[in-house]
């Protein structure tokens, strides 16, 4: 059956390939052309202008709070996570102490990772909007109603240019605890037992079962979370939009650079200057990608 | 385990047998309780405001706009009708449903035939794609949002559900071939051979053979596509973002739904809007949580 080899090969990869060069590959290659033109407007002749986008982007105040924001989102959104999904995932899985020669879960383990992970299955964008009601600045928020039963003043969580930000990182840090739970319980179960029966033997507690052998075991795990929240901080885009006052506000302190690339583009129609915008943050995503695996990069422990 | 970081306590003092033997058993003791208390109340967090949504949309707009910590008086279902009538719920949910129906069976049907392809047989350039492929799960979809645009709008595919499946389908290809290369590779090779021995031809091995013994795969990443796709909120926004409200999908039409509840002051309509694009997600969510949880992670745990 040679004879068929080719044209069924030509046949299976002539539609997806053909689809994915379409949609996906040449607007990729075309975004970098057009961050080079002063294209404004649907119908406008774009001419070619160089870098010029990317020196305006250098004096862009907006752009420079984007990124700003993608710095905090960066270094706090993945650290709160990773370290309550550890904690969450170490409880579930292993601070039951042991029975029958093998460790345990705490009771109920298995209903509590059902409602963690309950929040990654639902849109962003709906649960930007369920977050509008929570937040509310006055009594009939949730949050702030809760306060009020205690008396403590009202909270501007989202229109409060302080805090935020810090408001939409927790909803971020919400919905993403139990996926890191579910991630991590996997990359446990898959640490032998018998590491954990000879820790026990030895009379290890707790805090060295998990700082001294399960953390180092779960390094590979925990640098996958670290690049996956990483991108994530890169986009947010949904949640700002949803969520925030004035789609990136107030007074662009919460506004990130999806945001600006999307408002560019399609409320302004700057398309050359968006695509400048998302050349950049390209880059930003690629580096931060590559210095994740330089600097987390360790002997890969085989078992 | 080859290295010696972990074994070294176990050669060097195996001398605590007695202390092992107490922890045979699980006290409750102090750290059990705390533990108790932290993840009952991680629970309750999850719980806390979806229950609460629900709940909201039963009250009337002064209930809204009072105490947000009380039940509502009476349980009626006129918000629930008015958001799947008047605010259209019930029409976004239906195109979602035909979107993500085809464009996750797309997605399937041509990522896996890429996949198998690319998996399974040599031939020059099979490398290429497979890297032409790969590499678009690392680039931001930001990038392309401008030309991406375009490119639908000069297809004459702009504000139609058809542009939209296309545009679900390739960008779904990417973690789909990379997902399901990787699992027909560790796919015995001797039963293909066989039925291409007894004379089946390369495309009805795939579709007899080749698919039904790589149907775990084939689930989990159905799963993964079925929930990024009925998720997306970005892709309907730019390429149904002209004047087709009719033609939105659930995230699309509930978000517009609460940038306008200020103007109309329907918050019950909201809540039961939002309630009902909820409520689906969470059924599927719980009858197939193993599935779901196995299918969302295994991008990650290869």
């Amino acid at each position: 059956m040679r004879q068929g080899k080719y044209p069924f090969i030509v046949g299976f990869l002539a539609a997806p390939v053909l689809l994915y060069v379409v949609f996906v590959i040449s607007p990729y290659v075309q975004a970098f052309q057009i961050s080079m033109t002063n294209w404004k407007g649907i119908s406008a002749n774009p001419q070619f202008i160089g870098l010029e986008n990317f020196a305006r982007l250098f004096e862009d105040e907006i752009f420079w709070a984007a990124v700003r924001h993608h710095g905090v989102l960066l270094l706090v959104m993945p650290l709160v996570t990773i370290v309550i999904a550890l904690f969450f995932a170490f409880l579930l899985n292993l601070s039951g102490g042991q029975r029958d020669g093998r460790m345990t879960g705490i009771w109920g383990s298995k209903v509590y990772r059902v409602i963690f992970f309950l929040p990654q299955v639902l849109a962003v964008a709906i649960v930007g909007v369920l977050f509008q009601a929570i937040y509310r600045p006055d009594g009939t928020g949730v949050i702030n109603g809760l306060l009020g039963k205690i008396g403590v003043e009202p909270v501007g969580w989202l229109i409060d240019p302080d805090i935020a930000l810090l408001s939409i990182i927790a909803v971020m840090v919400w919905q993403a605890v139990g996926f890191y739970v579910v991630l991590f319980s996997a990359g446990m179960s898959s640490i032998p037992k018998d590491v954990f029966e000879a820790a026990a033997l030895d009379g290890a507690g707790r805090f060295t079962l998990f700082f001294r052998i399960t953390i180092p075991l779960l390094w590979d795990t925990m640098q996958v979370a670290w690049i996956y929240l990483g991108i994530a901080a890169f986009d947010a885009f949904a949640l700002v939009q949803v969520l925030s006052v004035d789609r990136g506000g107030p007074d662009n302190s919460t506004t990130v650079l999806p945001m600006e690339i999307w408002r560019t583009a399609f409320n302004f129609s700057k398309f050359g200057y968006a695509s400048a915008m998302g050349v950049a943050l390209f880059f930003m995503t690629i580096t931060f990608a590559a210095l994740t695996l330089r600097v987390t990069r360790r002997e890969r422990l085989e078992f | 385990m080859t290295t010696d970081t972990a074994h070294k306590p176990d050669a060097t003092r195996r001398t605590a047998p007695a202390r092992a033997g107490r922890r045979v058993r699980n006290p409750l003791g102090a750290f059990g309780v705390l533990a108790h208390v932290a993840l009952l109340v991680w629970a309750i967090l999850i719980i806390g405001p979806i229950l609460w949504t629900f709940l909201s949309s039963f009250k009337t707009n002064t209930e809204i706009f009072g105490d947000a910590i009380t039940l509502p008086a009476s349980f009626g279902w006129d918000a629930w009708g008015r958001a799947w009538d008047k605010a259209h719920i019930g029409q976004y949910m239906l195109n979602t449903v035909l979107v993500v129906a085809c464009s996750t069976a797309g997605t399937m049907l041509l990522g896996s035939m890429a996949a198998y392809v690319l998996a399974r047989y040599t031939f020059p350039g099979n490398r290429l794609v497979y890297f032409l492929f790969v590499s678009g799960m690392t680039f931001p979809v930001f990038l392309a949002l401008v030309p991406l645009f375009f490119v639908v709008k000069n297809l004459g595919l702009i504000d139609t559900h058809l542009g939209l499946i296309l545009v679900y389908i390739a960008y779904s290809l990417p973690f789909t071939v990379f997902f399901l290369s990787a699992f027909f590779k560790t796919l015995p090779t001797s039963v293909a051979e066989a039925a291409m021995m007894d004379g089946c031809s390369h495309t009805r091995t795939f579709f007899q053979v080749m698919m039904p013994m790589a149907k775990p795969g084939l689930i989990s990443i159905t799963i993964f596509n079925i929930l990024g796709q009925w998720n997306q909120y970005l892709l309907p926004i730019v390429l149904l973002s002209g004047n087709v409200e009719d033609k939105w999908v659930i995230t699309q039409g509930v978000a517009n739904i609460s940038t306008n509840a200020g103007y109309e002051a329907d918050w019950p309509g909201l809540f039961a809007a939002l309630s009902m694009a909820i409520i689906p997600v969470m059924i599927i969510y719980i009858i197939f949580q193993r599935q779901i949880q196995s299918g969302l992670t295994s991008g990650a745990v290869k």
